[in-house]
């Protein structure tokens, strides 16, 4: 099995972010970076399948700036074999951009059994670059996958829809996107950690093209209405239920 | 559920950090947040250590984790050591207290003065969780003067005889091998102590858990009784010789202390940050009120001296320059200080800070034998004391 898990530095979804001066882009100061939790998933997923085939290789791709190697390195401290990072000075907001570099190094150290990515990154919520590769390696690709077989070069996978489990079948090699509930992601163990340091992690810069989508501006989210204390304890019951059915119409 | 805990760094000291000791930090934070603090409140009160926890920390690495790769540990310097103290005492002192134990008293001494069959048997076996250790020194009437011991152990024709009795022992009852400590001398010998391997099923080895503790209620204290318990030769520890050697393992753990109090401290203070900005009283938050705000001050400046204080001795340990009075005022510095800031932590949450629902008083109440532990407070005092004069106060 030689699978490659592609994956993305973020912001910590518990740290307060801010916008930065240019008005269009996050201040990175004092902002706490993960790897991407639906990756986690991914790199989870490779983990679980390699050591269930007894043999392969667990490659972790990531496009980002330099510190975006720390990110890898946690992927490689869970039990990753090697790491490669397309260096950048910044991850590009149009996600085919994203997808072609890493198409490009995909086919460059491929034929992959399996191509994974998570279903999404909590920074941009695009859902884009893992179907855009797919495309690109011209694979089937199937997303938001919450349960993964693969037997007899055939993928059968669930996915979560409104209301339901839908099951898809598609051949593999193909590219998959993770979500949550397809496994429990480990704890990188204190020797992973420091196995981590000693494992290979290729560092290649990469030149991106333009593309066609532009970040003009950013904005928080306009700050929350006050809310309004009806009483206290059960007194305050009927009070609430009032409201909730007059003024909020909810009930 | 509790609010997210973050940490508190208000020096950046992060930046002090290689990226390998926030990494074991943070998963070691994680590890806290998901496995025990979800779990502590109930065994807390319940009065039992939370022993479904063991494997997950032996999974982690958590157990002798400064020690050499070769025997199945992890191998990190110190101060990524003190990182997981301060990590799991910021969940519990007694879950810490375990770690300490299993690590620096019990697997450090068989490092340092174990044989190498010794250290073959044992550390793996103890690194993986699947067997656990205790430490006995202190005894009923000699705790602060361990030097006064009254446990025996004879050489007989085959190995050893040993005769005594050992008080306030942390995982006794837990454990499937203790390291005592014995005269093997006269009486006033100190020079003769020994530390022996005594696997606890051995006859005329019992333990028995005290009853009734107000503290550290979610870790398991008991009462070693050793009776005629014969072992052969190959039980000492050979390179052991005279109390500097248990002094060895208590300097261990007495570091592993005192980055495990700043956690605890650290706990305590992010409860009273968040619970004072979302506590209404007069119609705004009591953290809007400046005798709360002075409370909170107060406990950022120490927590960040406390923070400085054991990153420098860690860097000393790791380069092999730290003093065992170097340990005894960071010992002494950092339990004090975490135990007034639990204590106002206490007071800030008002009645709500009696719950075990809230950490403070779950934690005010650890620190109290955390300062008495390994090295009283006081003792400590008179250990610096006799640093900076010259003259001990003891004898």
């Amino acid at each position: 099995m030689k699978i490659a898990v592609c994956i993305k530095r973020v912001a910590d979804s518990e740290t307060r972010v801010k916008v930065a001066g240019d008005g269009k882009s996050l201040d990175d100061a004092g902002v706490k970076f993960i790897l991407n939790p639906y990756d986690e998933f991914a790199v989870e997923e490779a983990l679980q399948r390699k050591e269930k085939a007894g043999t392969g290789e667990v490659v972790v791709l990531a496009l980002g700036s330099a510190t975006a190697q720390e990110t890898i390195r946690t992927a490689l401290a869970m039990g990753a074999d090697r790491g490669i990072l397309l260096q950048t000075d910044a991850v590009p907001a149009d996600g085919f951009v994203t997808a072609q570099a890493i198409a490009t190094e995909l086919k460059a150290g491929g034929p992959w059994d399996l191509v994974l990515f998570g279903k999404m990154a909590i920074d941009d919520y695009n859902s884009q670059v893992g179907p855009m590769v797919a495309e690109l390696l011209d694979l089937p690709c199937v997303t938001s996958v919450s349960h993964l077989t693969i037997e007899n070069g055939v993928a059968t996978a669930d996915r979560e829809i409104e209301g339901a489990v839908e099951v898809v079948q598609c051949p593999v090699p193909a590219v998959i996107t993770t979500d949550k509930g397809i496994n429990e992601p480990r704890y990188p163990a204190l020797k992973g950690i420091m196995a981590a340091k000693k494992k290979p992690l290729e560092v290649k810069p990469v030149t991106l093209g333009g593309g066609s989508i532009e970040v003009l501006e950013m904005q928080p989210p306009p700050a929350r209405k006050e809310g309004k204390i009806v009483g206290e304890g059960a007194a305050a019951v009927p009070e609430l239920v009032k409201l909730l059915r007059e003024e909020a119409k909810v009930l | 559920m509790a609010p997210k805990y973050h940490g508190v760094d208000f020096y950046s000291l992060d930046t002090l950090l290689s990226e390998e000791e926030r990494a074991v930090r943070d998963t070691v934070r994680t590890w806290v947040d998901k496995q025990l603090i979800p779990v502590i409140g109930d065994a807390y009160i319940e009065g039992h250590f939370p022993k479904q926890l063991i494997p997950g920390m032996a999974e982690l690495g958590l157990f002798g984790a400064n020690l050499p790769e070769e025997y199945g540990c992890a191998g990190l310097n110190n101060v990524a050591y003190g990182l997981i103290m301060q990590e799991l005492e910021r969940g519990d002192s007694g879950v810490r207290s375990f770690a300490s134990v299993q690590g620096a008293l019990v697997m450090y001494p068989i490092y340092a003065f174990g044989s190498d069959e010794q250290k073959r048997k044992w550390l793996p076996e103890m690194a993986s969780g699947k067997v656990i250790g205790c430490f006995g020194l202190t005894e009923p009437d000699y705790g602060s003067n361990p030097a006064g011991m009254i446990t025996t152990a004879k050489e007989s024709k085959d190995g050893w005889v040993l005769n005594g009795a050992k008080m306030w022992i942390t995982n006794g009852s837990t454990a499937q091998v203790a390291v005592v400590w014995a005269k093997t001398g006269a009486q006033s010998d100190a020079n003769s102590i020994r530390g022996f391997l005594v696997p606890t099923h051995t006859r005329g080895f019992s333990a028995k858990d005290q009853k009734g503790k107000l503290s550290l209620r979610a870790s398991d204290t008991s009462e070693l009784v050793l009776q005629d318990v014969h072992l052969a030769k190959d039980a000492i520890l050979p390179k052991s010789g005279g109390l500097k050697s248990p002094l060895m393992c208590l300097t261990q753990a007495r570091y592993g202390i005192s980055w495990g109090a700043l956690g605890a401290a650290m706990a305590c203070y992010d409860e009273a940050v968040s619970y004072s900005k979302n506590r209404v009283m007069f119609g705004k938050p009591i953290g809007g009120f400046q005798l709360q705000q002075a409370r909170l001050a107060e406990m950022l400046t120490e927590i960040t001296k406390a923070q400085l204080l054991v990153l420098q001795l860690g860097r000393l340990k790791d380069q092999g320059k730290m003093t065992p009075q170097q340990v005894s005022l960071a010992k002494r510095n950092n339990v004090d200080m975490a135990t007034d800031i639990a204590r106002e932590t206490r007071r800030l949450l008002g009645a709500n800070g009696i719950l075990a629902e809230y950490q403070a008083m779950r934690h005010l109440a650890n620190l109290e034998s955390v300062y008495t532990y390994e090295g009283t407070h006081d003792v400590h005092t008179l250990v610096l004391g006799q640093e900076i004069t010259g003259i001990s106060a003891f004898e």
